[in-house]
C-alpha cells in the first residue's frame, strides 16, 4: 500500500505538471519555438522516431561501452592498490589528476588522438573517463573496510592472498562499489553528451547531437523529445544499478534491508 | 603443552603491552587469563596464535602447534554469509570439498544449538546465537587448541550463562585445550580449571590459581555452591593484590 503511494504520488505530480504546461502554452498562445506545448514534444517524438531512435541506440550503447569499461578498469586497478601499497601510492594521485581535470578540456584531444573516423571510440573514451573515478575511489575505499578481525581469521587459517581477497575483501567492498557504480553510471551519460557536443555536429550520431541539430534548425520540439529521451537513458541507468545493489545487498547490507 | 617463557611485546606507539611474561599450559587444560581493561591479555593470545610475534622471549610447543581455534569479543562473521557459510570458512580456506565441509559445518551449528539456523543471516540472528555461529565456526574446524577473546563480554547475563554451560560441555566433549580471556573474577572462577591473574599493563602473571579441586570434573557447576563463592574469593584476592 505505502510502495503503490510512494511511486503513484510522483506520477500524479508529473501529470498535473504537464496539464499545467500544455494549458499555459496553448492559453497564453506562447509559440512553439519558445516553448513548445507537451502534446506538441510527443508529436515530435513520434513524427521523428526513426532518427530519434537510431540515436537513443547510439547514445545508450556509447554510454554502457564508457562505462563498462571503466568499471573493469577501475576494478582491477582496485584490486591491484589493496595488493601493493606501493602502486597505489605511486598511481593514486594521477587517478586524482584524471579526475580534477575538467574532462571537456581534453575531449577535443581525445577526438583528435583517436581520430573522428572512430568517432563513437572516442567518446565512450571519454564517457569512461568521468565514469572512472568514483568507481575507483569507491572501490578502494571498500576494499580497504574488510572487518580486520575477519582477515586476522583468514591469515589464522592459512588463507592464500587470492582467498582473502575473494572471500573476505571483495564481498565487504561490494557495498561501496555498488555506491561508485550508481554515481558512475549517471555521470558516464553525462560525460557521453558533453563528448557528443565537443565533437561538434555532423559526425556524432547520438542523442546530444540531435539536440544540437534540431536547435540549429528552430525545431525546439524535437530538442525536447531528444532531451526527454537522455532523461528516460539516465533514469533506466540509475534504476538498473539500483536494482543490482538491491538483488546483491538484500540479506545482509543495512542499506538494502527492509525494516522488521 | 604450550609454554611461554619471559614474553614481551610493544605495540607500535611504542606502549609496552608485556613485559616478562611466562606460563605453561597444560594439553586439555581450561585456562582464563584474567587481567584489567589493556593488561595485554589479548594481545598475549594474538601472540600464541601466531597472529603478531613476540618482540622478546620464547613461545614453545611440545610438538607441532596444534589446530587452532579463535574466538573474538565481537561475533566476526561474514554479513553476506548464512550462519552454514560462516562456520564453513575455515574448511572453505583449506579447501576441503564442499559436501564434507557442509556436513561438519552444519554438525558444529548443532553443536551450539543452531541446528535449525543454518540458513539464517546473521542480521537475523540475536548477539548470543551469532556468538554461537562464532564458535561453531571455530568448532568445525576441530581444534586442538581453542583461544577465546572476551568471547561473551557483549552479552546479556542469561545468554552469558547459557553460553558458559554450552562451552564446558563442548570442552568436555572434546578435550581441547581452552585459553579463556576475561576480566570477570566469576567467569573465570565458574569455567577454568586455572585462573592466570595478570598484572596492569605491562601484563605477566601475578598469580596462578588452581581451580581443579574446586571443580571435580563432570559434576554440574553451580553458582551458589560454597565452593564457588570460596574460589571467588581467591581469584578476586589475587586480583585485587596484582592490581
Amino acid at each position: 500500500m505505502k510502495r503503490a503511494f510512494d511511486i503513484l504520488l510522483p506520477v500524479i505530480l508529473a501529470a498535473l505538471l504537464l496539464a499545467f504546461w500544455q494549458w499555459k502554452v496553448v492559453h497564453d498562445a506562447i509559440p512553439a519555438y519558445v516553448l513548445p506545448a507537451p502534446s506538441a514534444i510527443l508529436h515530435a517524438l513520434v513524427a521523428n522516431w526513426s532518427t530519434l531512435s537510431v540515436s537513443l541506440v547510439s547514445t545508450i550503447v556509447i554510454t554502457l561501452e564508457g562505462f563498462l569499461g571503466a568499471l573493469v578498469v577501475a576494478v582491477v586497478l582496485a584490486i591491484l592498490f589493496s595488493q601493493s601499497r606501493l602502486l597505489e601510492r605511486a598511481l593514486s594521485p594521477y587517478a586524482v589528476i584524471l579526475q580534477v581535470t575538467p574532462v571537456v578540456a581534453i575531449a577535443p584531444l581525445i577526438l583528435i588522438w583517436v581520430g573522428f573516423e572512430h568517432i563513437d571510440v572516442a567518446l565512450s573514451l571519454i564517457a569512461g573517463i568521468i565514469a572512472f573515478f568514483p568507481i575507483l575511489s569507491n572501490a578502494v575505499q571498500g576494499l580497504k573496510s574488510a572487518d580486520f578481525h575477519l582477515l586476522d581469521l583468514a591469515r589464522l587459517y592459512g588463507a592464500s592472498r587470492w582467498q582473502t581477497l575473494w572471500r573476505i575483501q571483495m564481498p565487504s567492498a561490494l557495498p561501496a562499489l555498488l555506491t561508485g557504480m550508481k554515481i558512475g553510471g549517471v555521470i558516464a551519460l553525462i560525460g557521453e553528451v558533453t563528448a557528443e557536443f565537443a565533437a561538434g555536429s555532423g559526425t556524432a550520431t547520438g542523442l546530444a547531437w540531435r539536440i544540437t541539430e534540431s536547435g540549429n534548425r528552430l525545431e525546439i520540439a524535437t530538442m525536447f523529445a531528444a532531451l526527454a529521451l537522455l532523461g528516460a537513458v539516465g533514469i533506466v541507468i540509475f534504476l538498473a544499478l539500483s536494482g543490482l545493489e538491491y538483488l546483491l545487498l538484500r540479506h545482509w547490507h543495512e542499506s538494502a534491508m527492509r525494516r522488521l | 603443552m604450550l609454554s611461554l617463557s619471559q614474553v614481551a611485546k610493544r605495540y607500535a606507539n611504542g606502549v609496552e603491552a608485556l613485559s616478562g611474561l611466562s606460563f605453561t599450559v597444560q594439553d586439555g587444560a581450561f585456562v582464563s587469563l584474567l587481567g584489567p581493561s589493556g593488561c595485554g591479555k589479548s594481545t598475549a593470545l594474538r601472540l600464541i596464535a601466531g597472529l603478531s610475534s613476540p618482540d622478546a622471549g620464547e613461545i614453545r610447543w611440545s610438538g607441532a602447534r596444534p589446530d587452532l581455534g579463535f574466538v573474538f569479543q565481537e561475533p566476526t562473521l561474514m554479513p553476506w554469509a548464512n550462519a552454514l557459510a560462516n562456520a564453513r570458512l575455515p574448511l572453505d580456506l583449506r579447501h576441503l570439498p564442499r559436501a564434507p565441509a557442509d556436513a561438519r559445518a552444519s554438525a558444529a551449528l548443532e553443536r551450539v544449538g543452531l541446528g535449525e539456523f543454518a540458513r539464517a543471516f546473521p542480521r537475523e540472528l540475536s548477539g548470543g546465537m551469532k556468538m554461537r555461529v562464532s564458535i561453531a565456526r571455530a568448532l568445525a574446524a576441530q581444534p586442538r587448541l581453542l583461544l577465546m577473546d572476551e568471547p561473551f563480554a557483549a552479552l546479556d547475563e542469561p545468554a552469558r550463562a547459557a553460553l558458559n554451560d554450552d562451552l564446558l560441555r563442548l570442552w568436555r566433549e572434546d578435550r581441547m585445550t581452552v585459553i579463556f580471556v576475561t576480566h570477570s573474577v566469576s567467569e573465570s572462577t565458574y569455567l577454568s580449571q586455572r585462573v592466570l591473574v595478570m598484572t596492569p599493563r605491562p601484563g605477566r602473571i601475578a598469580a596462578d590459581i588452581a581451580l581443579t579441586d574446586l571443580w571435580t570434573d563432570g559434576t554440574p557447576r553451580d553458582r551458589l555452591s560454597p565452593q564457588f563463592l570460596e574460589g571467588q574469593r581467591l581469584v578476586s584476592a589475587a586480583m585485587e593484590k596484582a592490581a
